[in-house]
C-alpha cells in the first residue's frame, strides 16, 4: 500500500515538474519565435537591397543599378543562369572587380536560379517560406542556409562592390543576424 | 610584373602591374591598335578581344586574370575558318561606316557564329547588343551574320 | 533649298583665284598624313616620272593613280564617292585607285564651298560635283593632249577609256603611265568639259567602299592609334566645373605608380604621362586635384532653361517674315500655340578625343582624327607661338565626327602640355571627358503659333526660338551683319503658307560651355518642333496628317513626291492595332527631299518599340546609292538615340553624365528595320549624311502620338508619361 503512494507521489511530484517544465519550454519558444521574426526582418533588408535582388530576379534578365533597371546590353539569364554562349556573364563580371571598381567581380558570377527568385514575394514572411523551403533552396536546411550566406563569394561581394553601395547593414552584423536567426529557430515572420 | 602572354599564338612578355588592362597591353605595349578604346567600362565592346574563343571585354580584364588563356585579337581572327566567313559577309556586305566599332563587332560575331551556327534574330540581339555603334550599322551586322551563318565557302589552309 | 552656310560662303572667298588654281600651287610636293591601303604616315615628294597637275591627283610612271581627298572619312564615304567622281572623269577604274588624305593646308585643301579646310554640312558631295569632277577631266585633256602629240595626230581624234588613250583611227594607245612626262610638261587648262551623266560607268553605281577590307582586319588606323617613335601616352582631366582653372595638385602617389613619368598641368587640366595608357589613368585616378570653380559653378539645366524662357519674352532678330503674322493672327478663326523644347545633345562618337603632339624649338607635328585640320593648325600655333605653317597636321581615319571634330579647342590644351615635355606626347581623353567636355547640340525652347482658318487650315505660321549661335562663334565670317545663316535654317518650314514669320533671340549659355554643330544642325532642330506642330495643327483640324501637308506642298513638287512615297510604301492609313501608331516627317535641305514614316507600338508601362520605318529620298543623281542607304540608316539611329535617350544635364556647374550607361545608345536589340526607297533622278546631287537624323526625332514623337494620343513636346522620350492611366 505504502509502495503504491510513494509510486503515486512520484508520479505526481514528476508530473508537477515536468508540466512546469513543459510551461516554461512554451514561454522560451514564443520568445524565440518572435526573436527569429524579428532577426529575419532585418536579414531580409539586406535580402532586398538591390545588391542581392538584381540577380535573384523573377525575369529572364538580371538587374542593375539602385533603381534595379534591366540590365543593359540586352543581358539574359540564359539555360543555366548564366547567359548566352556569346554572351556570358563572365565576359565581363570576372573573379574581382575591375581595378577601377567600375564593374562588379567574384568567383562564378551568375544569376540565383528561378526557384530562387525573391523580387516577386511582396512580404517577409513570403521570402522567408521561399528561402526555406528546400524545394527550391537547392535542399538546404536553416543551418545549411546560413553557412552559405556565410561563405559564398558572390554574397560577400555585396558589401565589396567596388563602386557600388553596400547593403546599409554592415557584413558583421548580417552575419551576426543570421546566427541569431538560426539559433532562435530560424522562425518566419507572420507577415 | 612579367607577364607572359599568348598573344594570337606568339609568346609575349610584358612588365606591367597586375592590375593594367589587357587592351593597354595589346595597344600600347604591344602596339596592336586593332583592339579599340570606347568606353573603358564594358559598356560598348570596342575592345572585345577572346581568350580561349570566349569574348571578353579587355578593357576591365586585368593582365594578372589572363594566365596562359590564349588570347585572340582582331589582327588574326581572320585565321580561323568562322573570322573568315565573317570578315567576307562583313565585306559582302559594306558594313563599316567609320569603322571604329568593327574590330568588337566581328570579334563579338565570330563567338556567335561558333557557338550558334544558324543564329535567330533572337540570339543576334543577345550576342550582339553588347557592341555599340554610334555610326548605326546595326541592321547590315544582323544581315552580315546572316550572311556569314550561310557561307559554304572554304578557303584553302 | 541650298545650304544657306554654302550660299553664304561662295560669296566670301579671300582669293580671286579658282579653287584648282589655288589646289595647282603646291602640285608635286606633298606632305600626306596617310593612305589606303592602310600604311605608316611618310612625308613624301612627287617620285620622279609622276603628272600631278593640282594637289588631288598624282598619275605615275606606273599607271598607279593617287587621288588626294581633301574631305575626311568619318564613315560617311568620301574615301570612295570623291574618287569616283574623279576616277569618273579621267576614265579609271576605281580598284586602281590608291587614297590621300589630305594635309592641314587650307590655302590649297580649304573647302570649294566653306574656304575653310573642314568636313561637314552635307557638302562634301555637293562641292565636289561642281569643282572636284574637273580634277578628273582637265587631267584627262591634258592626258590626250599628250598622246596626241606623240603621236602627231589630232587631240579629236582620240579616247581616253581604262587609264589608256586610244587613236581611234589607228587602233594604236598608250597607257597612262607611259604619258606622265609628256604631260608633265603640258599646261594645265582651268576647265575641261564634264561627262553627260547618262554616259557615267561608275558614279550611279554600288561601288564597294575602298576603306572596308582595313576595317574588317584591323588595320585602319584612326587618331587614337597613332604611333610615334619616342611617344609617351597620357590621360587627362580637364577641369570638371564650366570655365573653371586649375587650382593644385598633389602628384605623389600617381608618380609612385610603375609606368608614370610625370604629372603636367595647363591652364584648365591636369594630365598624368606614363609608358602606356593603363598606367596614366591609373596615375590620374592617384591624384588629388583641386580646382577652382570660377563663376560658374552654380550653373544648372534649371537655371540654363529659364535663362530661356526669358529670353523668349525678348525681341530677337526677325529672320523671316512673309505677309504680315499679326494681322492673321487677329483675323484668324482659331488660334494655336505650343511650346517644343530640345535638349543639349553630346556626340559620343565612339573613338574618343585624342591628339598626339610633338612640339620642337623649330616646329610641331600633330597627329589626330579631324573635322578641320587648319582650325587644329590654328590653335596649336596660337598656343605654342608658331607661325601656323610651322604645325604640320597629319588627319586620320575618324572614329565618328558627326560634328564633333568640326571643333577642335581640345588641341589648346594637349599644346599646354606636350610643349613641357620634348618627346612627341599622345594624349588620349576617357569617355568621360569626352562627353563631360563636348561641343554640345545648344538647348533651345520652340514657340510655335499658328492662325487657323474655319476648316483648321494654316493661314499664318510664327516660329519664335530661343538659344545659342554656334555659327557665331565659329566661323563669324559666314555671318552676314550678325546673321546665323544655319540657326534658323528650315525654322520657316517648307509648306506654303500666306504668313510666315521666324524670329530667333540669341541666348548663350555661360562663357566655357561651348555649343557646336551636332548632326544635322539647325534642320536637325527644327524638324521637331515644325514637323510635330503641323502634326498637332492637323489633328486639331481633325484632317490625316499627310493630307493635311500635302495641300501645303503645291509648290514643291519633289518633296511631295517623297511624301507620298513614303506614306504609299508605309501602309499609311491602313488599320493598326491598339498602342500601335505611325507617324511622318518630310525634309527639305542639303538639296535633298525626303519623308520618313515611323511605326511604333507603345507598351502598358509606356515603353516604345520601333517596329518599321520607311523611308522616300530624293538625292538628285545618288553618286554611291549603297553609300546613300548606309548614311540614311545611320543617321536615322543618331536621331533615335537623342529622341529616346539625348540629354545632357548641369548641376553646379558641372555635367551630370559619363559614360555610355547615362548617356545611352541605341543597341541592336532596338534597331528597327529600316527600308530605304531612293528615286532615280538626274538632279544636281545634294548631302545626305544629315538628312536621317532630321527626320527621325519628329517621325518617331508624331508616330508615339498616333500610337498613344500623348503629345510628347519634349525629348529624351519619357515613359512614365506614356503609360496607360488606369
Amino acid at each position: 500500500m505504502r509502495n503504491i503512494t510513494a509510486s503515486i507521489a512520484t508520479l505526481l511530484l514528476f508530473a508537477g515538474v515536468a508540466s512546469q517544465g513543459l510551461a516554461q519550454g512554451s514561454g522560451a519558444r514564443n520568445a524565440d519565435r518572435t526573436a527569429s521574426a524579428e532577426a529575419f526582418k532585418k536579414i531580409a533588408e539586406v535580402l532586398r537591397h538591390p545588391r542581392c535582388q538584381n540577380c535573384h530576379t523573377v525575369t529572364e534578365f538580371p538587374r542593375q543599378g539602385d533603381d534595379r533597371h534591366r540590365h543593359h546590353q540586352m543581358v539574359v539569364r540564359g539555360p543555366s543562369g548564366r547567359g548566352t554562349s556569346a554572351m556570358l556573364c563572365s565576359n565581363c563580371h570576372q573573379e574581382k572587380n575591375s581595378p577601377d571598381g567600375l564593374i562588379p567581380g567574384a568567383h562564378n558570377w551568375h544569376l540565383a536560379p528561378l526557384s530562387m527568385a525573391w523580387e516577386q514575394h511582396k512580404t517577409d514572411k513570403a521570402l522567408c517560406e521561399s528561402l526555406k523551403d528546400r524545394s527550391l533552396n537547392g535542399d538546404k536546411n536553416v543551418a545549411a542556409l546560413v553557412h552559405h550566406m556565410h561563405t559564398d563569394p558572390l554574397v560577400l561581394w555585396a558589401w565589396e562592390p567596388g563602386t557600388r553601395k553596400p547593403p546599409h547593414i554592415s557584413k558583421e552584423e548580417f552575419q551576426a543576424l543570421l546566427k541569431r536567426w538560426e539559433k532562435t529557430g530560424g522562425a518566419c515572420p507572420t507577415n | 610584373m612579367k607577364y607572359e602572354l599568348n598573344v594570337n599564338g606568339q609568346a609575349r612578355t610584358v612588365d606591367v602591374d597586375a592590375d593594367i588592362p589587357l587592351l593597354w597591353i595589346l595597344r600600347d605595349v604591344l602596339g596592336m591598335t586593332g583592339t579599340k578604346f570606347g568606353c573603358g567600362m564594358a559598356l560598348c565592346g570596342a575592345c572585345t578581344v577572346h581568350l580561349d574563343g570566349q569574348p571578353v571585354r579587355s578593357c576591365s580584364t586585368a593582365v594578372a586574370a589572363v594566365g596562359e588563356k590564349a588570347i585572340t585579337t582582331i589582327e588574326a581572327i581572320g585565321r580561323t575558318e568562322v573570322g573568315q566567313r565573317v570578315q567576307r559577309a562583313w565585306v559582302a556586305k559594306q558594313v563599316p561606316q567609320c569603322g571604329y566599332c568593327q574590330s568588337g563587332q566581328i570579334m563579338a560575331a565570330a563567338a556567335l557564329l561558333s557557338a550558334t551556327s544558324s543564329p535567330s534574330d533572337t540570339d543576334i540581339d543577345q550576342a550582339m547588343s553588347g557592341n555599340v555603334c554610334r555610326c548605326g550599322t546595326y541592321g547590315r551586322i544582323r544581315e552580315a551574320i546572316k550572311v556569314a551563318a550561310r557561307d559554304t565557302t572554304t578557303k584553302g589552309g | 533649298m541650298t545650304d544657306p552656310v554654302a550660299a553664304r560662303a561662295a560669296d566670301f572667298s579671300p582669293e580671286r583665284r579658282s579653287f584648282l588654281e589655288r589646289s595647282a600651287a603646291l602640285a608635286g610636293a606633298l606632305v600626306v598624313a596617310f593612305h589606303l591601303p592602310a600604311r605608316r604616315a611618310t612625308a613624301q615628294t612627287s617620285p620622279g616620272g609622276a603628272f600631278s597637275p593640282n594637289a588631288y591627283l598624282r598619275i605615275g610612271a606606273d599607271d598607279s593613280v593617287t587621288i588626294v581627298v581633301a574631305l575626311v572619312e568619318m564613315g560617311q564615304g568620301t574615301f570612295t564617292s570623291i574618287p569616283m567622281l574623279i576616277a569618273e572623269e579621267l576614265e579609271v577604274e576605281l580598284s586602281k585607285v590608291k587614297v590621300e588624305q589630305a594635309p592641314a593646308n587650307e590655302k590649297i585643301y580649304g573647302h570649294p564651298w566653306y574656304v575653310l579646310q573642314t568636313t561637314g554640312g552635307s557638302a562634301s558631295i555637293p562641292a565636289a560635283w561642281a569643282k572636284l569632277r574637273q580634277v578628273g577631266a582637265t587631267a584627262k585633256l591634258v592626258l590626250i593632249t599628250a598622246a596626241a602629240q606623240e603621236w602627231n595626230v589630232p587631240a579629236a581624234d582620240c579616247r581616253a577609256e581604262n587609264g589608256v588613250v586610244k587613236h581611234l583611227p589607228s587602233g594604236r594607245s598608250l597607257r597612262y603611265g607611259q604619258l606622265v612626262d609628256r604631260a608633265a610638261k603640258l599646261p594645265v587648262p582651268a576647265e575641261a568639259p564634264l561627262k553627260n551623266p547618262a554616259d557615267f560607268k561608275l558614279v550611279g553605281t554600288s561601288a564597294p567602299r575602298l576603306d572596308t577590307p582595313s576595317k574588317v582586319d584591323g588595320s585602319a588606323i584612326f587618331g587614337i592609334d597613332a604611333k610615334v617613335p619616342g611617344m609617351k601616352v597620357a590621360a587627362i582631366s580637364l577641369c570638371p566645373v564650366i570655365g573653371g582653372k586649375f587650382g593644385s595638385v598633389d602628384p605623389s602617389r600617381a608618380l609612385s605608380i610603375s609606368g608614370v613619368h610625370r604629372v603636367v598641368t595647363g591652364e584648365a587640366c591636369v594630365a598624368v604621362v606614363a609608358d602606356h595608357y593603363g598606367a596614366a589613368r591609373k596615375g590620374l585616378k592617384a591624384l588629388t586635384v583641386k580646382w577652382n570653380d570660377g563663376p560658374s559653378a552654380k550653373f544648372s539645366s534649371k537655371v540654363w532653361r529659364g535663362q530661356l524662357e526669358a529670353a523668349l519674352k525678348q525681341k530677337g532678330f526677325v529672320d523671316h517674315n512673309e505677309g504680315d503674322f499679326r494681322k492673321a493672327r487677329a483675323a484668324a478663326a482659331r488660334t494655336h500655340r505650343a511650346l517644343y523644347v530640345s535638349p543639349p545633345l553630346a556626340h559620343s562618337a565612339l573613338e574618343p578625343l585624342h591628339c598626339t603632339m610633338h612640339v620642337r624649338k623649330d616646329g610641331c607635328d600633330v597627329w589626330l582624327g579631324t573635322q578641320a585640320p587648319a582650325r587644329a593648325q590654328g590653335f596649336v600655333a596660337e598656343v605654342l607661338g608658331m607661325a601656323q605653317e610651322k604645325v604640320a597636321v597629319h588627319n586620320f581615319l575618324l572614329g565618328g565626327g558627326f560634328g564633333r571634330r568640326l571643333d577642335a579647342e581640345y588641341v589648346i590644351p594637349v599644346a599646354q602640355l606636350a610643349k613641357q615635355v620634348d618627346y612627341p606626347l599622345k594624349v588620349v581623353f576617357s569617355r568621360e571627358e569626352d562627353i563631360q567636355h563636348d561641343a554640345y547640340r545648344p538647348y533651345f525652347l520652340d514657340e510655335m503659333s499658328a492662325a487657323l482658318d474655319k476648316r483648321g487650315g494654316l493661314i499664318g505660321l510664327s516660329h519664335r526660338f530661343a538659344g545659342s549661335s554656334v555659327i557665331a562663334r565659329y566661323a563669324p565670317a559666314w555671318t552676314t551683319k550678325g546673321r546665323d545663316p544655319d540657326v534658323a535654317h528650315t525654322a520657316e518650314t517648307p509648306y506654303h503658307v500666306a504668313n510666315k514669320y521666324v524670329e530667333f533671340i540669341r541666348h548663350e549659355p555661360p562663357q566655357g560651355l561651348l555649343t557646336g554643330n551636332w548632326r544635322g544642325v539647325g534642320p536637325t532642330h527644327h524638324s521637331f518642333p515644325t514637323e510635330c506642330f503641323i502634326d498637332e495643327l492637323a489633328f486639331l483640324a481633325k484632317t490625316d496628317p499627310v493630307v493635311y501637308r500635302e495641300r501645303m506642298l503645291g509648290k514643291n513638287p519633289r518633296l511631295l513626291a517623297m511624301m507620298k512615297l513614303a506614306a504609299t510604301k508605309a501602309g499609311w492609313g491602313t488599320p493598326l492595332p491598339a498602342r500601335r501608331g505611325r507617324g511622318i516627317s518630310v525634309m527639305d535641305s542639303w538639296s535633298c527631299f525626303a519623308a520618313l514614316v515611323t511605326e511604333v507600338t507603345v507598351n502598358e508601362d509606356g515603353e516604345v518599340k520601333m517596329d518599321r520605318m520607311v523611308c522616300a529620298v530624293d538625292c538628285g543623281i545618288a553618286v554611291n546609292p549603297d553609300g546613300v542607304d548606309a548614311q540614311i540608316q545611320g543617321a536615322i539611329v543618331y536621331g533615335l538615340t537623342a529622341a529616346l535617350y539625348g540629354n545632357i544635364t548641369w548641376e553646379r556647374g558641372r555635367v551630370v553624365q559619363s559614360n555610355y550607361h547615362d548617356y545611352q545608345p541605341l543597341r541592336m536589340h532596338e534597331m528597327p528595320p529600316i527600308e530605304l526607297h531612293l528615286v532615280k533622278s538626274a538632279e544636281k546631287p545634294g548631302g545626305v549624311g544629315e538628312l536621317g537624323t532630321s527626320l527621325a526625332v519628329p517621325s518617331l514623337m508624331n508616330a508615339i502620338h498616333a500610337a498613344t494620343g500623348r503629345r510628347l513636346r519634349e525629348y529624351p522620350v519619357r515613359a512614365e508619361l506614356l503609360r496607360v492611366r488606369t
